[in-house]
């Protein structure tokens, strides 16, 4: 069952119907067992009545002594005919011979020993007290119907249930009706929740909600953080992106006007050539917007085959072979050393890219730029080594905000090292800037050599 | 008309550069507001294009300095930040004309003219001077409607002077306006056009001023001359 009301009202009602009929069948039991005392006391007490009654009578029991046991008091309550005739009693003498009987007894002896004790005569059951006078030479046995004794307990528990059989659909009433009332709270958070417009992240009010949703309305609370934290993120970022590819179209735009309007076949083959370095640039922002949204995003790669960090090196290289030659600068790679492999290319690729990239770039003609994977203990480092002109220490403390972009080197997108630096965390690893030795900038990747869980 | 375009784009700057160039403007492009600041110390400028977002601050800063420095400089804010709050500020942090990015070059050209016309404090786009009606957006100019065709130069040239008629034009004034930073200027070109302006206007129409630069002949003086 999948409400918690119905699952509370079923559980509520099973719990106490289940009571109920335990009391009724304890009830009985030891109703049974009251009566069963009280009703052989009275056999008891009138077999020695009978027997009192013979001697003081002289001794010779007459043929009317056992008729006097139906004078013995009905028990209260019982009215009418339903206990009329409830004992019955014969006076056998020692010598086996029936003396004396009540009526409604049986032709047959109703009991063989002293005491206590059960036979069925006629298909009926009859409890029987056995009294032995020895002095009159007599057995007064006095008795009642087990079928009797039954209907007097049947009758008090019947007088229990058939009022918890009434009053049942009542109970289930009032539990319906406290199972609602009490779990209002939770129809109150419902409502406030289904009522809110899809922009309101505000924390839900906590003080007037019962303990019990407290931790369900700070764990929401939190995640309406998140999820805001998340949103505004992404606003800025869409609110940057577009912003930051206006001008490469306005360029675009320009240059193709010029075009147009070009006078001279020189004009217009400048601003043709102009216009394909924008489109390159443009779609090389695009690319770098998409790895920042991948690395922001941490892309789960647990998924993927685990690959070997020298071969992703070295098709990075591969794919920017092309720019470093349009550059006339040189790529060497060093990957010696054991094999490493890892399962998150999907992050390291776009960090090594424009780790390479920027170097390439920086680079003057001539130049050789140095990429190398070495492992140390429990750690992985890549390093990009480059001859360029390195950062200056003005923009250093901020090359990786995104959309930065130093004055030195105003052609880029301002996204290629906040890349870097978050697909770096999302793998747990750290980004490291530094002047080289003789001029250049050392950038190094330093990564767990196993790969932790994926930090946010 | 000389301008200063402050654009850290590359390929934008270049763009600005020949199309306005095409739009018989002459501009210098500088990418940070450092290469700006310099640029409006050493030249004279009829104008500026500047983007906001550049790599070593706002151009709102740059403009802000100016206004301060009691700068009159028409300027044209050029950027990709074009919501009605950003022009809104960028209007009020002194800017005369504001544009969004991407914009139609022939708007800029168009915003441009009328920003410095403005400055200049006229109201009609053609420019009249002793019978000669010169139309800037069209780089054409007529006398008593017959048309008259000029060069680019030749009219960058006429333009200049009758901007300010009357006053001297030095000829090194003259050249900047006809070549920018990245141009290499050739020595005699100033005269050559005077003489082809001459030419098609008359041998009265432009005066040279021995030692000093070249300006318009006055007409009230010249009536007899005038044709």
């Amino acid at each position: 069952m999948n409400s918690i009301r119905g699952r509370l009202f079923v559980i509520l009602l099973a719990a106490t119907g289940a009571i109920w009929l335990s009391a009724v069948a304890w009830i009985q039991h030891s109703t049974r067992t009251e009566v069963g005392h009280v009703l052989d006391r009275r056999l008891q007490e009138s077999a020695r009545m009978v027997a009192s009654l013979i001697r003081r009578n002289g001794g010779i029991a007459g043929p009317d002594a056992a008729a006097l046991v139906e004078e013995a008091p009905a028990l209260p309550d019982t009215g009418g005919h339903d206990f009329a005739h409830q004992l019955i009693c014969q006076v056998w003498g020692f010598d086996g011979r029936l003396k004396s009987e009540s009526d409604g007894a049986p032709a047959q002896r109703l009991a063989d020993q002293a005491g206590f004790s059960e036979r069925a005569v006629d298909g009926k059951v009859w409890r029987v007290y056995s009294h032995v006078d020895e002095e009159l030479g007599i057995r007064v046995m006095v008795g009642d119907a087990r079928a009797m004794r039954d209907r007097l307990v049947h009758g008090v528990a019947m007088g229990l249930l058939v009022p918890a059989i009434l009053i049942l659909p009542l109970l289930a009433a009032l539990i319906w009706l406290a199972v609602r009332r009490g779990l209002e709270p939770l129809d109150r958070l419902a409502q406030a929740l289904a009522g809110r417009p899809a922009t309101d992240l505000g924390a839900l009010d906590k003080g007037s909600a019962p303990s019990e949703l407290r931790p369900m309305i700070d764990a929401l609370n939190g995640l309406f953080r998140r999820v805001e934290g998340l949103r505004e993120r992404e606003r800025s970022f869409t609110a940057f992106a577009a912003h930051e590819l206006k001008t490469p179209l306005a360029g675009l735009k320009t240059q193709a006007q010029v075009a147009a309007l070009a006078p001279d076949r020189a004009i217009r083959d400048r601003a043709l050539a102009q216009i394909a370095q924008g489109v390159d640039r443009t779609d090389r922002m695009v690319r770098q917007l998409l790895d920042m949204t991948a690395a922001e995003n941490a892309i789960d790669a647990a998924q993927a085959p685990p690959q070997e960090g020298a071969r992703i090196l070295a098709e990075v290289a591969d794919e920017l072979a092309g720019l470093a030659q349009s550059r006339g600068v040189a790529l060497q790679l060093e990957t010696g050393g054991p094999a490493w492999r890892t399962t998150q290319a999907a992050l390291l690729a776009p960090a090594l890219r424009n780790l390479l990239e920027n170097a390439i770039l920086a680079s003057p003609a001539g130049a050789v730029v140095e990429a190398r994977l070495a492992r140390e203990g429990g750690a992985v480092r890549f390093s990009v080594l480059d001859r360029g002109p390195g950062i200056s220490p003005a923009d250093r403390p901020h090359v990786t905000e995104r959309f930065y972009r130093g004055a030195t080197s105003p052609a880029g997108s301002g996204l290629g090292l906040s890349i870097v630096a978050a697909a770096v965390q999302a793998m747990g690893g750290q980004l490291r800037l530094s002047p080289r030795r003789g001029g250049g900038e050392q950038a190094e990747l330093i990564l767990p050599a196993a790969p932790g869980p994926v930090a946010r | 008309m000389r301008l200063l375009i402050v654009e850290d784009d590359p390929v934008l700057s270049n763009g600005l550069a020949v199309g306005l160039g095409l739009s018989g403007f002459t501009a210098d492009t500088v990418g940070t507001l450092a290469d700006a600041r310099a640029a409006l110390e050493g030249g004279d400028f009829a104008g500026m294009v500047l983007d906001i977002m550049l790599p070593d601050g706002s151009g709102l800063d740059l403009l802000a300095e100016l206004r301060a420095a009691d700068s009159r400089l028409p300027v044209l804010l050029l950027t990709a930040r074009d919501r009605v709050r950003d022009r809104v500020m960028g209007l009020d942090a002194g800017a005369d004309d504001y544009l969004g990015k991407p914009f139609d070059l022939d708007e800029l050209a168009a915003r441009l003219r009328a920003m410095l016309r403005r400055h200049e404090g006229r109201a009609a786009a053609v420019i009249e001077w002793n019978g000669l009606a010169l139309d800037p957006a069209r780089m054409r100019g007529a006398r008593n409607g017959a048309e008259i065709p000029f060069s680019r130069r030749e009219f960058t040239i006429l333009q200049a002077l009758i901007e300010r008629p009357g006053a001297i034009l030095a000829k090194a004034a003259l050249e900047e306006r006809l070549y920018g930073w990245q141009e290499e200027v050739e020595s005699n070109t100033v005269e050559v056009h005077v003489h082809k302006l001459r030419a098609k206007l008359g041998a009265g129409f432009i005066e040279t001023v021995r030692g000093a630069g070249y300006r318009l002949a006055d007409p009230a003086k010249d009536e007899g001359g005038h044709r």
